[in-house]
């Protein structure tokens, strides 16, 4: 899945109107992963997963950055990504469907706190760019 | 059978309540289209679908889209006979129709971020639970006949 100029656009567009928000998004993700998926709970059984769960925060954060710093070098997510890449692949080892998973209620975060913005060619550009992420983080499993 | 507690099946009921069946149904199949391009395979015959516009302006797509929608209404009056209720529509899918189950996942995962768009902070995490679990049962009954 590649993405075109307009796409690159539509997602810088997207984390320029987060602004700040985007860890407190992030940290929304991850709780309505856990919640609407309770198998990817299994990944963190060293968490207090509970609402407003300080670990999940500073989680969410995690993430937001590393989507953020993705963002930031759209040309080279790969190059972007690679050390967290490493990580997936050597430690972490989540199973790569769980992307899919993250991807989908990123999206549904955005769709609540900012529906105007996520139109339907927005919507598509992010869901590609998630997958790209994604796929980056899987990509030296084997 | 699924087992649908109290608390989920008004979730449920109570979102379902509150959804404009056309605007709902439109958006949904518009967005499906859009972002998962290769889904237009099915429509041939709708005309234009050059474009996100075109899409989003083309009639049939939203004749079609609220057929859908209401379609999936039928689970949400019979949630606890879901594979009875669509059992003849999943041979559909089948022998008449040949749609890839994969399919109705994706309209299932693009009608929450539709609902999520439109019902906002009253789409909590609980109630994306009991609809996440919807349109899983969904698409596990439409694609249960296939042969």
């Amino acid at each position: 899945m590649v993405l075109s100029a307009s796409d690159k656009t539509n997602v810088k567009g997207v984390f320029s109107k987060i602004g700040g928000h985007a860890e407190e998004y992030g940290a929304e993700t991850l709780e309505r992963m856990f919640a609407a998926y309770p198998q990817t709970k299994t990944y963190f059984p060293h968490f207090d997963l509970s609402h407003g769960s300080a670990q999940i925060k500073a989680h969410g954060k995690k993430v937001a950055a590393a989507l953020v710093e993705a963002v930031n070098h759209i040309d080279d997510i790969a190059g972007a990504l690679s050390k967290l890449s490493d990580l997936h692949a050597q430690k972490l080892r989540v199973d790569p469907v769980n992307f899919k998973l993250l991807g989908h209620c990123f999206l549904v975060v955005m769709a609540i706190h900012h529906p105007s913005v996520l139109t339907p060619e927005v919507h598509a550009s992010l869901d590609k760019f998630l997958c790209a992420v994604g796929s980056v983080l899987t990509a030296k499993y084997r | 059978m699924v087992h649908w507690t109290a608390e989920e099946k008004q979730l449920i009921t109570s979102v379902w309540g509150k959804v404009n069946m056309e605007e709902c149904g439109a958006e949904a199949l518009a967005r499906l289209l859009i972002v998962y391009p290769w889904t237009q395979r099915f429509f041939d015959n709708f005309g234009n679908l050059s474009s996100p516009t075109a899409i989003i302006g083309n009639p049939k797509v939203r004749a079609h889209g609220r057929k859908v929608l209401t379609s999936f209404g039928e689970a949400v009056k019979n949630l606890d006979n879901i594979k009875a209720t669509f059992s003849k529509l999943s041979e559909l899918h089948c022998e008449k129709l040949h749609v890839d189950p994969e399919n109705f996942r994706l309209l299932g995962d693009i009608l929450i971020i539709v609902l999520a768009s439109h019902f906002a902070r009253d789409f909590t995490p609980a109630c994306q639970f009991a609809w996440q679990k919807l349109v899983s049962v969904v698409a596990h009954a439409l694609a249960r006949k296939y042969h």
